[in-house]
């Protein structure tokens, strides 16, 4: 069997966020950092591999740089990488990025025996599309919000969280998994890792490796191909500031009460 | 795909006893408002097995129509069968537009029903209006962690899709049932079904956390500073009839559950009320409580950025300022 683990690369929303002048935001002044659940998807992938010897394929799509977020995942004991990276594809919704991705799945290959990861969402969009839309496109089935891995053959069960608790999931190989960052705490790179990260293979897939696939078409990838678009964006309004009480002392507790109760509040 | 017509869906997820999810309710509400701009009707989509209970619910709030499909198969969600269900329905039908509950299932659905109709999902919306100029439905949404909002058409595919994040909007108002209810015959193999559920866990068993429908919300984070230091945002909630929150901090350091957390990677809230205990109020915090009618705010720091959404802010001590809120509103409410 093989895992093939799909990446994003994407900028570091906990820190600071840098925000242009005209609302959007400004990506160059920000760190990029591998996407936390796809990480959780990497360290479980890596763990089958450390209790089967399978190998493991992590594919990204993205701008060139992102080679270097793939080395950073070779270098944690990742086998192979795949850039997927080409003008046609940039602009690309959800919809349109699925395809290509699950076009450079095909390509990778796909074996009764094999799984595919994929984060639940990414930190930026936010959207948690991206998974289910390739499983559609590959036709597999596709458990999402997994949180728990065990693999026996060619069965896999799961554990996959709901609003108020979870659901244990059995489902055959090949199949999709949209891993949460609970499942794990992913490992460090090694410095034996990083020597050997740069001999191991880095494919880059742009638009002429892709095009003869049925999924990349004009009308499915890159800007034109998507059927949702950005329309405007904007800073999240802010609330102007209200009352400001100091200290903890009975009269403050008094007078928050009176006023929480006069507005029918409580 | 063409559309068949203006009609706005909305898909009222059900319970394993066929009753409505809150937030398929909720949608009917700004649901209403899109379907007469769009010139179409109301109509909720109810799936699952034993759904009077949803149909009826559905019908008194407000829905034109209701299509339902009852099998035993739909009892418990699953990916095959729900996407088979509602590609079936959006098929015959036509709908110009779909609303979807962004719950784990109906973010779960929602992306594979697009990429099989081949047609554009806007994610986890907390805004919906509809662009004068284009006639589409603007999906509002907030992005990079709740500190950007983008807005989103989608001008050239039909039906246009997306899923609401629930707690957002407020259910309509019950009223007398004037829809026109459709059971539509449609049945999937159980054993086309490729995931198989070995067992469902509620994690909440003998301790309610009903978070989105709570009208008061006590939370507390990482100022509590320990599993203890819940018991007084406890006994506030208890004296409130309120229900724990908590922020994302104080879950992860395992002093509660998850499911108390609200925030962008919890749950999103709307309370009449919300009272913030030692949470600094990060934005991703914010993102899930920022709706609610009243924010009173309780942090040592004078400099938190929960007080820049709090209507009510208390400089001090969270373990002297609870007891004696508490023990003020017991004795209000003697």
């Amino acid at each position: 069997m093989k895992a093939i683990v799909c990446v994003k690369q994407v900028p570091d929303t906990s820190g600071v966020v840098a925000v242009k002048e005209d609302g959007t935001m400004d990506r160059a002044a920000m760190a990029t950092i591998t996407n936390h659940d796809d990480l959780a998807a990497v360290e479980a992938a890596l763990r089958i591999k450390d209790a089967t010897g399978c190998k493991v394929v992590v594919v990204s799509m993205g701008p060139p740089p992102a080679e270097g977020m793939l080395r950073e995942l070779l270098a944690m004991g990742c086998d192979e990488a795949v850039l997927v990276s080409a003008r046609e594809f940039g602009g690309s919704d959800t919809y349109a990025t699925s395809q290509i991705l699950a076009a450079a799945i095909k390509k990778i290959g796909v074996d009764d025996d094999d799984i595919v990861f994929c984060g639940r969402q990414a930190i930026d969009g936010d959207t948690a599309q991206v998974g289910p839309q390739i499983a559609e496109k590959l036709g597999m089935p596709q458990v999402s919000y997994v949180a728990e891995i065990n693999v026996d053959g060619k069965a896999v069960t799961v554990k996959r969280l709901l609003e108020d608790g979870y659901m244990t999931i059995k489902v055959q190989t090949p199949c999709l998994l949209t891993c949460v960052k609970e499942l794990n705490d992913a490992r460090y790179m090694s410095v034996g890792g990083i020597m050997e990260c740069y001999q191991k293979p880095l494919e880059v897939y742009n638009y002429e490796t892709l095009k003869d696939d049925p999924l990349i078409d004009v009308t499915t990838i890159g800007l034109k191909g998507s059927p949702t678009n950005v329309y405007k964006s904007f800073s999240p309004p802010v609330k102007g500031a209200g009352m400001m009480m100091e200290g903890a002392d009975k009269a403050t507790v008094d007078k928050l009460v009176s006023i929480l109760n006069d507005k029918h509040i409580i | 795909m063409e559309a068949k017509t203006k009609d706005l869906w909305v898909f009222v997820e059900t319970k394993e006893d066929g009753s409505a999810k809150n937030v398929g309710i909720e949608l009917l509400n700004p649901g209403r408002e899109l379907a007469d701009k769009q010139g179409g009707k109301l109509v909720a989509v109810v799936i699952g097995c034993g759904v009077k209970a949803a149909v009826d619910e559905a019908a008194c709030h407000g829905a034109d129509q209701v299509l339902y499909i009852d099998g035993e198969e739909f009892r418990q969600y699953s990916t095959d069968a729900y996407v088979a269900a509602l590609n079936h329905l959006v098929e015959t039908y036509g709908p110009t537009t779909m609303l979807i509950g962004a719950t784990p299932n109906g973010r779960d659905m929602g992306p594979r029903l697009s990429s099989r109709l081949q047609t554009g999902l806007t994610a986890d919306c907390t805004g919906l209006a509809i662009d004068e100029e284009t006639g589409c439905v603007a999906w509002t949404r907030p992005a990079f962690g709740g500190n950007l909002m983008a807005t989103i058409l989608c001008t050239d595919h039909r039906p246009q899709l997306g899923t609401v994040r629930p707690g957002v909007f407020k259910k309509p108002e019950a009223g007398e049932a004037k829809a026109e209810v459709v059971k539509v015959d449609f049945s999937f193999p159980a054993e086309s079904i490729r995931t198989e559920i070995l067992e469902v866990i509620k994690e909440t068993a003998g301790e309610l956390v009903d978070l989105e429908g709570a009208d008061i919300i006590v939370a507390g984070g990482r100022g509590v500073g320990s599993a203890e230091g819940f018991e007084p945002v406890r006994q506030l909630a208890e004296a409130l009839g309120a229900t724990v929150g908590a922020s994302r901090a104080a879950v992860d350091a395992g002093w509660i559950s998850h499911s108390h957390q609200v925030g962008q990677t919890g749950k999103t809230v709307g309370p009449k009320l919300y009272i913030a205990c030692g949470i600094s109020g990060a934005i991703q915090h914010l993102a899930g409580m920022s709706s609610s009618d009243v924010i009173v705010a309780i942090n040592k720091d004078p400099d938190a950025p929960i007080f820049g959404v709090a209507d009510y802010g208390i400089v001090g001590n969270l373990f002297e300022v609870l007891p004696a809120l508490t023990a003020e509103i017991k004795k209000m409410k003697g």
